[in-house]
């Protein structure tokens, strides 16, 4: 009955078998797909994943690559300039100890794609290409507009009724893009850059890979901890099993973020980047395995006085044959649904973590160490697209809970 | 109710009891002790600190002692209200933590009446109103609030207040009152200065709860009382609200348990992000400069906090579902 409402009109395979050829994987599969939901966020993750892996061919620079030419720079607008995407040079001038800075599309250049840049590896092969970069060099400034605008901008200034004004310094009122960076190609920010001058479309990229793996493994490692733990504890019962709660109840009484920044601020900060990622990992493992291990041990629990189990026994089945065997393979669609509705939490912890100079540090990027620039509120106020890294969060969070969700209703048996 | 009562306080107290181990193993984590930090500061002060001397600091402070006699010397004092003192801040823990942990407790209470405030409407009008579209947003609207970390909605929210509407942000009183003694208009602006972070801390809570409200009402929604009660008949206001959302509430407080440490993580990193005088800030400054003393009785007060609030949650479900027996 369940397969022929799960199966669509449209699959002749399916509608071909049988309701007992049809496996409850694929029962789970066809309910899945039939959530748009949780389709849509699956796709959206699978692209954020692979965006993640193959980053540094989107990236047209370098992530740490500083420039003082380009502080906190808006994101580079795109023209199209006969029929070519096009971007403009800068002009550079200083107001208040802030720079500002001006397009001068007269001497726009195109947009190359896939142009050779820095060196990069994906998967261990080298690669020097990247999909798109500036590599034209524009023609120098027109003297006679620069002397315009400077005139123009001695003509804005304040006259001295300031009792400061001698205390102030007289910025450079127009400068270029800067000495060194007219004879360089414009660069294109479509995220803007930070204080460093920075691309932060690169490091956002980057951040990706840290961002979108770090809860992954930590859900994967504490998977393994609470599978092991929740069984036992299920399957063993008796003084084990109330050892293993009662210290899961321990550790739930101690707040999530307070506890992971506790044990997060033991590692000193001069470790370096793989070993400390590898420990945060550990960190967030050790607070979340205990909410699947109590699911495990229910299900564990669930099956033990089933017949089939039984049966095994009877049969002679070790208690190892039993668990690997009956029980883990009936458990591991629950434990799939449930570890996916951790990961987020994971994601999340990660990125708060960072964001209070407890979890990844520089030089080392993820979006919560992106978004310690967003700290304070005037330069969110000055500078709105440092609060871009914010956008992938929500994105990975929201899809992992629509995945999550999805599976979830797929996994239930009973579900309509 | 009496033998359950004591039953969980004794539970407690060994749960309060073994978080205070774990945490005191925290504080010996790091490398080096708390002392390297003060022999640094004396030299950079100037100081001539030779080895004699570090030597003698060394046997004051008993930092070579065995761990569990350092635990019993840290434990005891605890007992009675010493929890030792601030390396970095000089002060002693007490002073440091007294008035801020009240703050923490009023925020996270009023974020929590915040959340059930507008979960339960919400959560009853998407459940009356399924699969429609006001339903569809507020889905939406849930699952973006359960996504979006609280640092960041702080920063949002604080942009919009101090843009738009003028409000001061960071603060908890205007100027006038800051060192008043308190009065109705103290409280008053305490109160109007509450609101942005209270929603904040509130967000993550709110949309949670208002999913579990929403798949609760649906149950109870297909149960056959509800039928009886419309075959009755029974207006549908009074079906939903006095025969449904009344035993859809049961999971609700249930679901503080699962609440508890959200609104507690929640308020400190928002408190650092906006910058209030409660735990937040303290702490992770206390983490950062591993003044582990201060860092640690701050974990053990959340954590008794996060105790007390599950065993009243406990109590409150209790009290509204007889079925449930405290035994």
């Amino acid at each position: 009955m369940a397969t022929a409402e799960a199966a669509t009109p449209g699959s002749a395979a399916a509608s071909a078998k049988f309701a007992e050829d049809v496996s409850q994987w694929t029962l789970m599969r066809w309910r899945f797909a039939r959530n748009r939901l949780s389709l849509f966020g699956l796709v959206v993750l699978l692209i954020l994943y692979f965006l993640a892996v193959i980053a540094p061919f989107l990236s047209p620079y370098p992530y740490n690559d500083i420039s003082t030419d380009y502080i906190h720079v808006a994101p580079t607008k795109l023209h199209v300039i006969n029929g070519q995407i096009s971007v403009c040079p800068l002009l550079q001038e200083m107001r208040d100890f802030q720079w500002f800075y001006e397009e001068d599309c007269d001497r726009a250049v195109p947009v190359d794609w896939m142009v050779k840049g820095h060196a990069y590896t994906i998967l261990g092969i080298p690669f020097e290409t990247h999909l798109f970069g500036v590599t034209q060099v524009p023609p120098p400034p027109d003297p006679a507009k620069l002397k315009a605008r400077a005139a123009a901008a001695a003509a804005a200034a304040p006259k001295s009724d300031d009792p400061l004004a001698a205390f102030k310094v007289d910025a450079p009122s127009v400068a270029s893009g800067g000495v060194e960076a007219d004879k360089l190609p414009p660069k294109v920010f479509l995220f803007g850059s930070d204080v460093q001058g920075r691309d932060m479309f690169s490091r956002v990229m980057e951040g990706s890979r840290i961002s979108l793996t770090i809860g992954l493994v930590g859900v994967a490692l504490s998977v393994v901890l609470g599978a092991i733990l929740g069984t036992a504890s299920g399957y063993l019962g008796g003084l084990i099993d109330d050892l293993v709660q009662r210290f899961i109840e321990i550790i739930q009484s101690m707040p999530t973020l307070p506890l992971w920044a506790a044990i997060a601020a033991a590692l000193p900060p001069t470790m370096p980047v793989p070993q400390r990622y590898l420990l945060i990992t550990i960190i967030l493992s050790f607070v979340s395995w205990t909410g699947l291990a109590r699911q495990v041990r229910g299900k564990v629990m669930a099956y033990a006085n089933l017949d089939y189990i039984a049966a095994a026994r009877l049969a002679g089945s070790s208690h190892m044959r039993i668990i690997l065997a009956h029980m883990l393979p009936n458990a591991s669609s629950h434990i799939i649904v449930v570890s996916t509705l951790a990961v987020p939490g994971s994601i999340l912890g990660e990125t708060a973590l960072s964001f209070l100079g407890l979890g990844m540090l520089p030089p080392a990027v993820s979006w919560g160490v992106l978004l310690r620039d967003a700290q304070q509120i005037q330069s969110v106020i000055l500078h709105p697209w440092l609060l871009i890294p914010a956008v992938p969060i929500i994105l990975t969070v929201t899809c992992y809970q629509f995945l999550g969700d999805g599976l979830r209703d797929a996994a239930d048996p009973y579900s309509s | 109710m009496v033998t359950f009562l004591i039953r969980r306080l004794l539970f407690m107290v060994v749960t309060i009891v073994f978080i205070s181990l774990i945490s005191f193993v925290l504080i010996e984590l790091p490398p080096g002790s708390a002392l390297d930090a003060k022999i640094q500061q004396f030299r950079a002060r100037g100081l001539n600190v030779t080895s004699d001397v570090v030597k003698g600091l060394e046997e004051r402070y008993g930092v070579n002692d065995p761990l569990y006699k350092k635990y019993w010397k840290w434990a005891s004092n605890a007992v009675v209200g010493d929890f030792g003192q601030s390396f970095f801040l000089d002060q002693p823990v007490n002073t440091l933590i007294g008035s801020r942990i009240w703050f923490s407790i009023g925020m996270s209470t009023a974020a929590l009446l915040f959340a059930w405030c507008v979960a339960i409407p919400v959560g009853v009008y998407s459940a009356t109103h399924r699969n429609t579209m006001p339903d569809y947003v507020i889905t939406v609207l849930q699952f973006v609030g359960v996504a979006i970390p609280e640092f960041l909605l702080a920063i949002v929210l604080m942009f919009i207040a101090s843009w738009y509407f003028g409000v001061e942000v960071g603060v908890l009183f205007s100027r006038e009152y800051r060192d008043a003694p308190w009065s109705l208009g103290k409280l008053m602006d305490l109160l109007s200065h509450l609101w942005l972070p209270v929603i904040v801390i509130g967000t993550h809570s709110t949309s949670w709860l208002t999913r579990v409200m929403r798949a609760n009402l649906l149950d109870v929604m297909g149960q056959q009382y509800v039928q009886t009660a419309r075959s009755k008949g029974l207006g549908e206001r009074v079906v939903i609200w006095k025969h449904a959302v009344r035993n859809a509430l049961h999971p609700l407080i249930m679901a503080l348990g699962g609440t508890l440490p959200a609104l507690i993580s929640g308020e400190v990193i928002v408190s650092i992000v906006l910058n209030l005088p409660t735990t937040g800030p303290l702490y992770v400054q206390a983490l950062i400069n591993k003044d582990m003393y201060l860092a640690i009785t701050f974990l053990l007060f959340l954590s008794v906090l996060l105790v007390v609030g599950n065993l009243l949650a406990d109590m409150a479900l209790a009290w509204v579902d007889p079925r449930v027996r405290l035994e």
